[in-house]
């Protein structure tokens, strides 16, 4: 024991006798606690029902202030747009996709770790997600809205956005269900909706823990109808706890799904460099590598201006860490192969896509996200590297800006060199999309900073039930 | 025996595992109608209470097959039935290009049908219950559990209820009437 107590870090030290106390009889034994300092339930409630009982700082107020405005400024490029058409962006006759569908991918990729961490780590019986499902669930919920509004620019004419849904019209049209675009509206829409209600069937327990605890009239009358009238009756819980694993199950092969037909935009296709049956695989990695670095982007910020370090941990961060080591490398597995397969089928405008790619215009933007992608995540083989803040808060800007450009490099590479050298182009970017981007992080953020102002941010109900001493004793033997 | 104005009468409990034995017991001596409230699900209570177990997944399960339905129908009937296109040589209708859609349409109808069972089954929402005003009752969504026997169930008595109750390790004994508070 005592080799395990020295590899303790600094900040974990001064938690007395964290093993001996934290450990109940079901715990293994040598397992970091989830949450340290060892509070009693109605600390870890009153802890996170402080957040959003407590007074709006200044520092809240300017950091709002900020995104608030980059948000408002997006939404004026965005009605700009709308206004004059999507000729004020950069688009041209080979490079038909921009910004406007790499920050669509982005964004939806953004979205999956928190579906990951709700779902997918639930059926694996992963007690850590507990402090960060929140948080995660509400990132992937803000990340799809900012993505839906980058898809609904792309059409083009956004007032005829409902085209895109089958309804009966006077012209007795129907959708084309054989095309992947109309695929990725049931998808998308189907994980926003279901991401919505997951998220807030996770919130309700807390919502009632709020309405019990909070002071001020109107915030108690506000969560008491958000509540549900939740008692906590063991029947309830009963019917819940089946309802959550039956979310968990279906949001599993969802979040899968999602991604792999956002890549069926490009794979079905035949241009070269994105008519490859690797996409699907590749661009979940890719999503939950991106959604991962999010997480923690906003978790080491939101700990440190929260206090909510004892909840959300080195071992968070640590896991997350591995994580994100784990899906770059299966990223980096997906680019070296896609550029061996590309080299090997012998197919001349394969590899020739894949060579200018490497080479051409656009390289710096190829390398740009190996280097985010690839190289910089091997760092975290390191332990003291994945729990040393700045390095992790780094990395994970890092994989984000790589990411980006993974989606930028898809897109940019294969379309400005079309067969014919005729017909080659380049393409950048106008500032409006340049400024449509920055709005979506700013409606983001704003969401975000919301959310975690006026709403349980982390599931309080759920952080009970994996503490020392939650549950019966002898149940877990009876397994 | 029945006082006709009480409602319930509560126990509350702090320590999981005198609770867990405790709700054997008060399913042992045969009642009912009676709720153990827990700031968060403890595992294996609701068997010792003797919950039956939920139709809920029958209900998500009728939700998926007609989320599938659905989408088979709506893509084969646009498709090939009611407005037939001719796309590039593409068949009217297929499984194969079909396959997304229908996938979608049965984790979103499961999601909703699994989402309102859920709720329709515990009866929720509902804004008022009975308890609510009563402060221990409150702590069961915080850090105690309260056990409830209501005065609906057959055996419930005023005073051997509470006996039972304080038998089996509670504290705060007390009733609550309907109205009262």
């Amino acid at each position: 024991m005592s080799a395990t107590t020295a590899a303790i870090p600094d900040d974990m030290q001064n938690v007395s006798g964290y093993m001996a106390e934290a450990m109940s009889p079901n715990e293994e034994p040598f397992r970091e606690p989830l949450i340290l300092g060892n509070p009693s339930m109605h600390d870890v409630s009153r802890k996170i029902i402080d957040i959003i009982e407590g007074k709006v700082t200044g520092k809240y107020l300017a950091t709002l202030a900020v995104t608030a405005t980059l948000a408002i400024w997006g939404i004026i490029c965005t009605g700009y747009t709308i206004v004059t058409g999507i000729g004020v962006w950069g688009l041209n006759n080979p490079v038909a996709w921009g910004w406007d569908i790499t920050d669509f991918v982005f964004w939806i990729g953004i979205g999956h770790a928190g579906t990951l961490i709700s779902a997918i780590l639930f059926l694996f019986r992963q007690k850590w997600r507990t402090a960060i499902n929140r948080s995660a669930e509400a990132m992937t919920i803000f990340a799809v809205i900012c993505a839906l509004l980058m898809v609904l620019m792309h059409t083009g004419r956004p007032w005829f956005a409902y085209w895109l849904f089958p309804y009966p019209n006077q012209m007795l049209m129907w959708i084309n269900f054989r095309s992947p675009l109309v695929w990725d509206v049931f998808a998308v829409n189907t994980y926003f909706t279901v991401s919505l209600l997951f998220w807030f069937t996770g919130l309700v327990p807390d919502f009632a823990t709020a309405r019990n605890m909070v002071k001020n009239s109107v915030a108690k009358k506000i969560y008491h109808f958000f509540s549900l009238g939740w008692t906590g009756s063991t029947r309830h819980w009963h019917i819940y706890e089946l309802a959550y694993l039956i979310f968990a199950a279906i949001s599993t092969p969802l979040v899968l799904s999602v991604h792999s037909v956002v890549s069926f935009d490009f794979a079905t296709s035949v241009i070269p460099g994105w008519h490859t049956t690797i996409f699907p695989p590749y661009f979940v990695a890719g999503a939950i590598f991106s959604g991962f670095a999010m997480v923690m982007t906003l978790l080491i910020i939101a700990r440190e201006i929260l206090n909510l370090k004892d909840f959300i941990t080195l071992k968070h961060l640590d896991n997350m860490s591995k994580i994100i080591l784990a899906t770059g490398m299966m990223v980096g597995y997906a680019y070296s192969m896609e550029l061996f397969i590309a080299w090997y089928s012998k197919n001349t405008y394969e590899w020739a896509t894949f060579y200018n790619r490497l080479t051409g215009d656009y390289a710096w933007a190829y390398w740009t996200m190996v280097s985010c992608n690839v190289i910089s995540p091997q760092i975290f083989w390191f332990k003291k590297m994945r729990r040393t803040i700045p390095v992790m808060f780094i990395m994970s800007i890092f994989v984000n800006i790589g990411m980006w450009f993974e989606r930028f490099t898809i897109i940019a590479t294969s379309l400005h060199h079309d067969y014919l050298p005729s017909s080659w182009g380049y393409y950048s970017p106008t500032w409006v999309e340049i400024s449509i981007f920055i709005g979506t992080f700013g409606i983001f953020l704003t969401l975000f900073l919301l959310f975690a102002k006026f709403v349980p941010m982390i599931a309080i109900a759920e952080i009970k039930g994996v503490m020392p001493n939650a549950q019966p004793h002898h149940h877990e033997e009876s397994h | 025996m029945n006082n006709d104005k009480s409602f319930a009468i509560l126990g509350n409990f702090t320590d999981v595992n005198v609770l867990f034995h405790a709700a054997e017991k008060v399913r042992d001596s045969g009642y009912h109608d009676f709720d153990i409230f827990t700031p968060y699900p403890v595992h294996g209570l609701d068997k010792a209470m003797g919950v039956k177990r939920t139709i809920l997944p029958y209900i998500s399960f009728f939700g998926g097959i007609s989320g599938l339905a659905s989408a088979v129908l709506l893509m084969w009937w646009t498709g090939a039935d009611n407005y037939k296109l001719n796309i590039g040589g593409k068949p009217f209708f297929a499984v194969e290009f079909g396959m997304p859609v229908m996938f979608e349409l049965t984790i979103l109808l499961t999601a909703l049908f699994t989402f309102v069972g859920m709720w329709g089954l515990c009866k929720l929402p509902r804004w008022y219950h009975e308890l609510q005003h009563d402060e221990g009752f409150q702590r069961a969504c915080d850090d105690q559990f309260v056990v409830a026997i209501f005065s609906t169930d057959k055996r419930f008595s005023a005073d051997t209820t509470k006996k039972l109750l304080s038998d089996i390790g509670a504290s705060d004994i007390r009733l609550v009437e309907s109205g009262a508070i």
